[in-house]
């Protein structure tokens, strides 16, 4: 049973926490970016799955980059950083000069989902698997999950009214359709190097520790995980990461809290600003007597 | 000045997203302000017996609610689904809070206000059981109105501040005070411009008040938030900002000392505090916009507070997963 205490902040199960009775183990993804090879796949194989549309065609000058970041009609974004001079870039290595790194990016699916928590519709739900789900039948558009979401993960989709999913809040679903059949998401299927792993939560949190470790000892000195510990700002996320440098390096936030931890005192502070007006008010109405 | 520190970004691009939202919101947060003060003045001036004041302000406030539900709904992006804000209430959501909240003010405020009709309506109806009921189900709503308008009022500062927005939600502390102020200013300015001088005193007092608070507010903000108030000095926010402070001072001024001697002075000092208050909700709007797009907004003091080995951690019991 979770205290109260922890409903905003702090650790707990999801599902759970949802009201969901015997829940499956939560799901989630170890993105190992050091075994990255920066080659869509991932971002190709999500599109076909759930019919994501088009995100521009242009090309940015952002290294291989084309899709620049998560967004309404990429819910996998490959990032590619070029690192003229950097550590070694495989252990036993003699320092490089130049360093590939490559991410590929998801949604979170927080522990303490903030796109979740705004929603005023209940069209954003957690699912039995402890993931974020937009229900898109649900949704009417409101836009507030997208500047509530601490990772600029969650978008609202442009475009001509006719075309689906338009005007909605829209993110990875974790496959939600495919775990209900028994299947790992497209993304992780598609991964030809395993970069992307998917499976139960806290198995894959053993085996990022064992990675991690791995790469350490080797002599990468920078790995490090990201969004594995569920101490952290937004309770642990689902989709967590094994990085090569500082996150915001990969566009990453370095330290992202969920904004509804400070509801409690957030809507304390409305209270007192409501009685200051009430109060003020009625106080205009009080005459000088000696007038 | 804050020191420019270096910070990591990939290319430059934003780390947390804007709101897609348009200009309807901060007309919201400016309307809905406007609609809960005007309530509260309308009140007061009907237990007081201001009947040209409650008149006026109850018009006001029923002007102000159906502008700001136009807005609210036009800025959905499926606009036919906007009752679908009535499936569930949420504490976790302001806009939740906020859509109950008007909810039970809106036909509130409404009666009220279709009360001062009663003299237009055709003579059965006016001799009738409606007519006769109309005063008092007039005076009822519009006290019940009153007690919550000071939620409407304050609500929105917390949607605001409830995102990951850095200069919304780094002001959390004062937003909910300079948003009251701001309302109490808009209200009693646009009571001075329609009440007649004799009854406008309390919408006076409450404008001098609430542009006070305002300023005040927002002065103690900007100098508490570090590099969150960088925004709402530089671009579109800081021109509002300038324009909100300009027209909220001289209002008030004016209001202060020239309002109750003469009418024109009244109706330019109302003006203004009703511009500054509209001002006052664009410039923090757009500094949340502008706050959102940089990146260094979000990842400046999230590596501050990692390098200083201070990172935000749950320091609980630990829990059985
Ligand atoms: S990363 Fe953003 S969109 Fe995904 S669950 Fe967390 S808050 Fe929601």
């Amino acid at each position: 049973m979770t205290s109260f205490a922890n409903r905003l902040f702090g650790p707990l199960d999801p599902a759970t926490e949802a009201g969901y009775l015997d829940p499956p183990t939560r799901k989630g993804f170890f993105t190992d970016t050091s075994v990255c090879i920066g080659c869509k796949a991932c971002e190709v194989a999500c599109k076909e799955w759930n019919a994501v549309p088009e995100d521009g065609i242009s090309l940015t000058g952002m290294s291989y980059d084309n899709s620049v970041g998560l967004g309404a009609s990429t819910w996998r974004h490959v990032a590619f950083i070029e690192q003229p001079s950097g550590a070694r870039e495989h252990p036993g290595e003699e320092s490089a000069s130049f360093r590939w790194l490559m991410e590929s990016d998801v949604c979170k699916h927080c522990t303490h989902a903030a796109c979740l928590d705004v929603c005023p519709t209940g069209a954003l739900m957690r699912s039995e698997f402890g993931t974020v789900v937009v229900q898109n039948d649900v949704c009417n558009g409101c836009g507030y999950c997208v500047p509530a979401c601490p990772y600029g993960v969650i978008e609202r989709r442009e475009g001509p009214k006719d075309e689906p999913a338009v005007g909605l809040a829209q993110k990875c679903t974790l496959c939600y359709d495919r775990l209900k059949g028994d299947l790992e998401p497209a993304c992780a299927k598609a991964c030809p190097t395993q970069s992307i792993q998917f499976g139960d939560l806290d198995e894959l949190r053993v085996r990022a520790k064992g990675r991690v470790d791995q790469l350490v000892e080797a002599g990468v000195s920078d790995a490090q995980l990201y969004g594995h510990d569920p101490r952290d700002g937004v309770g642990g996320a689902g989709a967590f990461f094994l990085l090569l440098d500082r996150p915001e390096v990969y566009g990453l936030p370095p330290d992202p809290v969920v904004t509804t931890k400070a509801l409690p005192q957030m809507w304390r502070q409305a209270a007192l600003a409501a009685a200051t007006l009430l109060v003020g008010s009625l106080a205009a109405f009080v005459e000088r007597r000696n007038r | 000045m804050v020191p420019k520190a270096s910070f990591g970004s990939y290319y430059g691009r934003p780390v947390v997203k804007a709101s897609p939202w348009q200009a309807d919101i901060p007309a919201y947060l400016f309307l809905g302000g406007l609609a809960g003060g005007s309530s509260l003045l309308a009140a007061g001036a009907d237990l007081t017996g201001r009947p040209g004041l409650r008149r006026s302000c109850r018009v006001t406030a029923l002007g102000a609610l159906g502008v700001s539900f136009a807005a609210l709904v036009h800025d959905l992006g499926r606009p036919a689904r906007f009752h679908h804000m009535l499936r569930v209430a949420k504490f976790t959501s302001p806009m939740s809070v906020g859509t109950w909240i008007l909810t039970a003010y809106g036909p509130l405020a409404a009666l009220a206000a279709l009360s001062e009709a009663r003299d237009q309506l055709p003579r059965p109806l006016r001799t009738g059981l409606v007519g006769r009921a109309l005063p008092g189900a007039g005076s009822a709503a519009g006290v019940l109105a009153g007690v919550l308008a000071p939620a409407l009022a304050s609500y929105t500062a917390v949607l605001l501040a409830d995102t990951a927005t850095p200069s919304w939600h780094d002001a959390r502390h004062h937003l909910p005070f300079v948003f009251v102020g701001s309302a109490a200013a808009a209200a009693g300015g646009l009571g001075m411009v329609n009440a007649p001088l004799r009854e406008s005193g309390p919408a006076q007092r409450l404008a001098v008040a609430g542009s006070v608070l305002d300023l005040a507010a927002s002065h103690h903000m900007e100098s508490s938030i570090g590099l969150s108030a960088e925004p709402m000095r530089q671009g579109r926010a800081g021109a509002y900002r300038r324009a909100a402070q300009a027209l909220t001072a001289a209002g008030a001024l004016l209001a202060a000392f020239g309002a109750r001697r003469s009418r024109a002075a009244a109706v330019l000092s109302g003006a203004a505090l009703a511009a500054g208050s509209a001002c006052t909700r664009f410039a923090i709007f757009h500094a949340g916009q502008q706050s959102a797009t940089d990146p260094r907004y979000t990842v400046q003091p999230q590596r501050e507070r990692l390098d200083a080995g201070r990172p935000v951690r749950f320091e609980g019991p630990a829990e059985p997963a």
